[in-house]
């Protein structure tokens, strides 16, 4: 069904580790990745699959390490790149950072990893805070033997039994990134609001939690359709919420894992005027100088700030000699990135601010046809939102009857944020 | 001496050192020892001489250790198959180990280790732990039922294991339930038989939905998955499986939502009927699928390829959503390249403007193939969209104007595409194209280029010298290139004879004396002795009116498509090739296809029970009530395994075809006089396969009438051709003939003229025929009933007709309302056949059936397999469209039939044979 094999090359395609999980290939095939992938690079036709005469190769490329699938049948590919990523979120957590040294130095750990994470090509246990319970770095004590968690094999496969704290708290951070693609006409092509709900939980037990969100659909159905609401266009969940009671009656419950997790994500298309807007006029005297004038405009309530502001701005990879001017913040040229950087610590709302960068250029002009690359905006907003999201209320109900302090962030940033330019 | 001793006694003297360490008593040092060699292996080194030495460590109570003894185990026991052996002791004992741990860790590792004779051990241990106290023993157990399918089919099967691996369906753990039900469908798939070992119940299916609520992200996948082989009893159940599903949409893990996906569009085939579901359903697949466009680049690809299927298959659900598919800059050229094929797909006239300013954005990028798709990107706009072809035109011809040569050479391809669909219409941006000639370096271009200065010589002033131009470098120019120049060469001669004389025959003489391509030779050749013997035939040949393209021709055959939507997520839905193309043997699974719609089988079973005196509805045809008349006798072939719902809209169609049919048919057919003349008049031209004449009434019973007869249809008329012989001592006279009703509304177009028949005497006769008669459903479906009187007594008999005779002359259909009357057909009404013994390519099988009013509509070459797409009409207006996929070499053949009224599938098949077989 997926995978046959799990591989881990360095950047020029050397195995560092590998597990054969079906034995239907001989492990050498990997022999032949390296060269079809640069043959197909060579052709432009790279994808994330590469098939030859018997298997096909999938990979992913982290921290220049390919993790690679190798598969005789028709295999659940979707499932496959999933797990692939899932691999290195389990592994960074193990080891902070998933690299070629970090392999070297614990690859006993990863053979026992690789041999819980998927069992015949099938993935199983892959929930690492799960995995650490059994799984450890520092070899086992001599005489206590690992015993699986009841997590493993339970319905709640992410939550241990028995975990305690002395205060318990829980910290809900709401954070919007606002993807926005316009184009050189100053016309919003996309606007998009991608929110996640991130917690932080420190509960002792068994909590059961409920979540309350000013969502529309569950306002209208209890008749409060007048009250300021949110139309969640798409939801995704964590694995720990009860999908099919949400179905029903829009309840968000759950019994959290411990510590960090994502617990949703939603998306909505908005109409919302662009946070932050920008207006560039770039004249390119061709074989002299190039000139930027960039206005930013901030489009949001006069109450909130944006802090730490970055106007990334592409220029032409032979420009020399930068000179800028500007009312406020700093700008940087980045020569290595083909870009200046016009930062701004702290942006009030409805301000608008100016900045002038002029360049010269080489009277013998570079070869390669360059392309058109955005300009990019960071921000960060805090104590806001984008769509109006709100949490209602976070009910924390265990058998013990504790009471806990719920606490709650809400930040706006920027996601894929690109206006293309002239 | 050289060097290489030094690796070598280093090599050795490392082994050596590995063996003493351990062999050494202290635990501590044994371990460092295991991780040493298990080091080696990691970095390639052939480890293999320890075996012994390793798997004496394997007896140890440090959980560590032993991992990485079985780890090594896995690595080396298919090279050291005798001394594996050795290993087998301590893995039974491991599989009673108290701690389930241990337990787990052995039975996996065994079912790892591809041995025989391990293999063999392994059964009983196997046996315990699939039930096991600890649910994680039994979810590894059942893992390895499928390990040991893999290696040896038949002891799963003798041992019980499959009903074992049943029995986990059903256990409280819901882990277990998915790695049973993952187990189950790989073994399933690798079915000898084709068929499928183990069937899910309506039971088990609940158990499954149960567990689904309940198991890790991966387990929901594996669910999902063996659910999209399911095909449900009846919409009931399928609308209770999509509502139970319908919440995974909202999970996290892009995996889980592509395979509920797919589910959800299966089921949707079948409850095709309810609209009002399938709509609200629709509408929810939306938001998921473009959440999807949010994950990682690889996961995106997957999810632009399947949507790709998706659209083509049910184009309403994302029409909304152009936007999401607009490109961005750091997008992986992959995603682009995907982004802008969906683009297309979706374009329609409300969003082809935005759609058109994006695709010119693009085309000024930097990527090469990133750009040259954007610019073919809107040559197709321009022929899905026709309205929008203007507008697509302009901005093409912007794109020429930046004079970036690739994008140049791409236009130019594309604009010929366009020409082809809108004749006569853009000729004016002739002079622009011209302008650029010189600038194209690329075959396609060039080719493409001289197409259009061949096709338009007669518009173009200096054509001749442009041509005469590309003429001097022929012989270094690609095939594609020649052959477009031979052409173009012969069209501008036929369309400007004067002073091109000498141009046609310098082209000529290249192509003709200078090539060795026999492609291009043979066409010299042929212009060649047409322009010599018959220039108007030549201008007729070459001049012709070429058949228009549309945007199908990138759309994915029905059949193709309807397999890979069953499996989406899949490989398969990324290469868009089904599993056979690219997986071998018998792993490549069952062919799966859309679930058909699903009739109710009891309502048929009750309705055969009432079976109406055939007498009491005789003569009121509009009174006839559809329950009533349904004989709903089992057909037989095909449509009958197909549980098609026969009081539906296929019997419609055929009664109220036929009875509205009395003002058509009757137009179409000549007046009744004079035809018999019309039928011998035109005897000699080919006609439709007649079968040979059979005995209809023995003498025996027709007292001394003895009948043998056939039918045929010529020219659009049918006839009842029969040879009568008298056997009596006595004349016969006073003929008359009636039919009873019929399926068709078969009756005589006039009474029988026949002189006497004397004694001994044999005579023919046919009796023209029409379909204005009443109509009355027979079983089977061409039968008719016949009685003839004559002056002795009245005879009555059956005959079959053959369906042939009632396939019209205008039965051929537009390419476009083919491909959409195909996609309108459901799934249910798709009937396969296999032609055995099929001699011949698609062209004579094309020719034997155009003669019997089967027409081809398409033909193509998918993976090498032809594909002869042909439609076919009745005389009561039912359409049939068929489907013939035929290896070349390969004398078996499958036709696919789909037709709103199914039923007569089996009578079309049989027709189908007999003009295969007799012309």
């Amino acid at each position: 069904m997926s995978s046959s094999a799990i591989y881990i090359l360095d950047i020029k395609g050397k195995v560092l580790i590998s597990r054969n999980y079906r034995g239907d290939m001989d492990l050498g095939v990997i022999e032949k990745f390296m060269p079809l992938l640069l043959e197909k690079e060579e052709e432009g036709l790279l994808t994330p699959i590469l098939q030859t005469a018997n298997c096909t190769f999938a990979y992913i490329k982290t921290n220049n390490l390919f993790i690679v699938s190798t598969t005789k049948k028709n295999a659940n590919i979707a499932l496959v790149f999933v797990f692939l990523h899932k691999i290195v979120h389990v592994m960074t957590e193990y080891f902070k950072e998933l690299e070629e040294e970090s392999i070297r130095d614990n690859f006993v750990v990863i053979y026992e990893l690789l041999d819980e994470l998927i069992d015949f090509g099938y993935p199983q246990t892959t929930d690492s805070k799960i995995l650490q319970e059994y799984i450890t770095q520092e070899g086992h004590k001599l005489e206590i033997q690992p015993r699986i968690p009841v997590a493993v094999t339970n319905a709640v496969s992410w939550r241990s039994e028995g975990i305690k704290y002395r205060k318990n708290e829980v910290f809900l951070d709401v954070i919007e990134s606002v993807n926005l693609l316009a184009n050189s006409n100053g016309n919003v092509l996309r606007s998009e609001i991608v929110g996640a709900i991130k917690m932080r939980v420190y509960l002792s037990g068994m909590p059961e939690l409920r979540l309350g969100l000013n969502d529309k659909v569950l306002f209208e159905s209890t008749g409060r359709g007048k009250s300021k609401s949110v139309e969640l266009e798409d939801t995704k969940f964590h694995q720990c919420v009860r999908l099919s009671r949400f179905e029903i009656d829009r309840t968000i419950s759950f019994i959290p894992p411990d510590g960090e997790f994502e617990l949703m994500s939603y998306r909505l298309n908005t109409h919302v005027k662009p946070l932050i807007w920008i207006e560039s006029v770039i004249e390119r005297h061709a074989h002299s100088r190039v000139e930027y004038m960039i206005k930013a405009k901030s489009q949001f309530k006069r109450r909130s700030t944006a802090n730490n502001v970055e106007i990334i701005i592409p220029v032409p990879q032979d420009a020399d000699s930068p000179k800028f001017k500007t009312t406020i913040g700093s700008v940087k040229y980045a020569p290595e990135q083909n870009a200046i950087t016009w930062s701004i610590k702290s942006f009030p709302g409805g301000k608008e601010y100016l900045m002038r960068a002029h360049f010269g250029l080489p009277s013998v002009e570079c070869e390669d046809t360059e392309g058109k690359p955005p300009i990019q905006v960071k921000f960060e907003i805090p104590y806001f939102t984008t769509s109006g999201i709100q949490v209602r209320y976070l009910k924390i109900i265990e058998k013990s009857g504790y009471q806990a302090l719920p606490w709650v962030r809400y930040i706006t940033q920027n996601g894929d944020y690109q206006l293309r330019t002239n | 001496m050289t060097d290489s001793k030094y690796f070598t006694t280093t090599k050795k003297g490392e082994i050596f050192e590995l063996k003493s360490e351990l062999n050494n008593d202290k635990k501590e040092k044994k371990k460092e020892a295991v991780k040493k060699v298990i080091a080696s292996m990691t970095v390639g080194k052939d480890v293999s001489a320890l075996f012994p030495d390793v798997v004496n460590c394997m007896q140890t109570d440090n959980l560590e250790l032993k991992k990485l003894v079985y780890l090594y185990l896995m690595n080396y026991a298919k090279s050291q198959p005798d001394m594996a052996i050795m290993a087998v002791n301590t893995f039974v004992k491991d599989c009673e180990d108290p701690n389930p741990l241990i337990r787990a860790l052995a039975v996996r590792t065994m079912g790892c280790i591809r041995v025989d004779k391990i293999t063999e051990y392994l059964c009983e241990p196997l046996r315990k732990c699939l039930k096991d106290e600890d649910p994680y023993v039994r979810k590894t157990a059942a893992v390895c039922v499928a390990k040991l399918y893999d290696i040896s089919s038949g002891l799963v099967e003798d041992q019980g294991f499959l009903e074992q691996l049943k029995e986990l369906l059903s256990d409280s753990n819901p882990m277990v339930v998915a790695n049973a039900v993952a187990a189950l469908s790989e073994i399933n798939e690798s079915s000898p038989t084709g068929q499928p070992l183990v069937e899910l119940s309506t039971s088990t299916i609940n158990k499954l939905l149960t567990a689904l609520n309940e198991c890790t992200e991966w387990g929901q996948v594996f669910i999902l998955d063996s659910l999209s082989n399911y095909t449900p009893r009846d919409e009931r159940e399928a609308q209770s499986i999509c509502e139970r599903i319908t919440p995974r949409l909202a999970h996290a893990n892009a995996a889980v939502v592509l395979s509920a996906v797919k589910v959800l569009i299966k089921m949707m085939e079948i409850l095709a009927g309810d609209v009002e579901f399938c709509n609200t359903l629709s509408k929810k697949l939306a938001p998921p699928l473009v959440t999807l466009l949010s994950s990682e680049p690889e996961v995106q690809y997957v999810a632009l390829r399947n949507i790709n299927l998706i659209v083509q298959k049910k184009p309403d659900i994302l029409k909304h959503e152009m936007k999401v598919f607009f490109v961005k800059y750091n997008d992986p050229i992959y995603v682009k390249l995907e982004k802008l094929d969906i683009m297309i797909r979706l374009a329609s006239q409300a969003n082809i403007a935005q759609v058109l300013s994006e695709l010119k954005e693009y085309a000024t990028e930097v990527d090469v193939d990133f750009v040259r798709k954007a610019v073919r990107a809107i040559g197709r706009c321009a022929i899905k969209v026709e309205p929008s072809a203007e507008r697509c035109v302009s901005t093409l011809l912007d794109l020429i104007q930046t004079k970036v040569n690739y994008v140049v050479q791409e236009a130019i391809v594309v604009i010929k595409d366009i020409f082809r669909k809108y004749p006569n219409k853009y000729e004016s941006i002739i002079s622009t194209l011209c302008e650029n000639l010189d600038t194209l370096d690329e075959p396609e271009a060039r080719a493409s280029m001289v197409w259009i200065i061949g096709e338009y010589a007669e518009r173009i002033d200096n054509a001749d010298e442009l041509l005469d131009s590309f003429l001097e470098g022929f012989a270094d120019e690609n095939a594609q290139v020649q052959l477009q120049l031979l052409t173009a060469v012969v069209k501008l001669f036929l369309k400007r004879p004067q002073h091109t004389q000498g141009l046609v025959q310098h082209v000529l003489s290249l192509a003709t004396q200078d090539s060795d391509n026999p492609d291009l030779r043979d066409r010299g050749f042929i212009y060649w002795r047409l322009l010599s013997t018959d220039p108007a035939a030549a201008k007729e040949v070459v001049l012709a009116d070429k058949p228009l393209i549309s945007e199908e021709t990138d759309l994915l055959e029905p059949t193709l498509l309807d397999e890979l939507i069953c499996h989406i997520s899949s490989l398969a839905s990324v290469y868009h090739k089904p599993p056979t193309a690219f997986v071998e043997g018998r792993s490549a699974g069952i062919r799966k296809t859309l679930p058909a719609r699903q009739g109710s089988a009891d309502e048929i079973g009750q309705e055969a029970t009432v079976i109406p005196n055939q007498e009491s509805i005789v003569g009121d045809l509009l009174s006839m009530d559809l329950g009533a008349t349904a004989p709903a006798a089992p057909l037989g072939g095909p449509a009958a395994t197909s549980n098609i719902d026969l009081l539906g809209g296929g019997l419609d169609v055929l009664l109220g075809g036929g009875s509205s049919d009395i003002s058509t048919a009757g137009g179409a057919a000549p007046s009744t006089t004079g035809l018999l003349g019309d039928i011998f008049g035109i005897s000699s031209s080919p006609s439709m396969y007649t079968p040979p004449k059979t005995c209809w009434l023995p003498a025996e019973k027709g007292k001394g009438m003895e009948i043998h007869g056939t039918f045929s249809r010529k020219n659009g008329q049918m006839s009842m051709d029969m040879t009568f012989t008298n056997k009596a001592m006595q004349a016969m006279s006073g003929f008359a003939v009636q039919f009873n009703k019929n399926s068709f509304g078969v009756s005589p177009s006039g009474p029988i003229t026949m002189t006497p028949l004397q004694p001994g005497q044999s005579l023919e006769y046919s009796l023209p025929l029409n379909t204005t008669g009443p109509v009355q459903r027979m079983d089977p479906l061409t039968t008719l009933q016949v009685a003839i009187k004559n002056n002795v007594d009245v005879f009555y008999f059956a005959c079959q007709m053959p369906i042939q005779i009632l396939f019209t002359e205008d039965g051929t259909l537009d390419k476009r309302v083919f491909l959409t009357t195909w996609r309108d057909i459901p799934s249910a009404n798709e009937v396969q056949y296999t032609i055995n013994d099929l001699n011949g390519n698609t062209d004579t099988v094309s020719n034997k059936m155009v003669m019997n009013n089967i027409f081809t509509i398409a033909k193509r070459n998918v993976e090498g397999q032809d594909m002869l797409y042909q439609s076919l009409k009745l005389t009561n207006n039912i359409w049939v469209l068929l489907e013939l996929k035929l290896t070349p070499g390969v004398t078996t053949a499958t036709l696919s039939l789909k037709s709103r009224s199914v039923e007569v599938a089996p009578y079309v098949f049989q027709a189908f044979e007999a003009v295969l077989k007799n012309c």
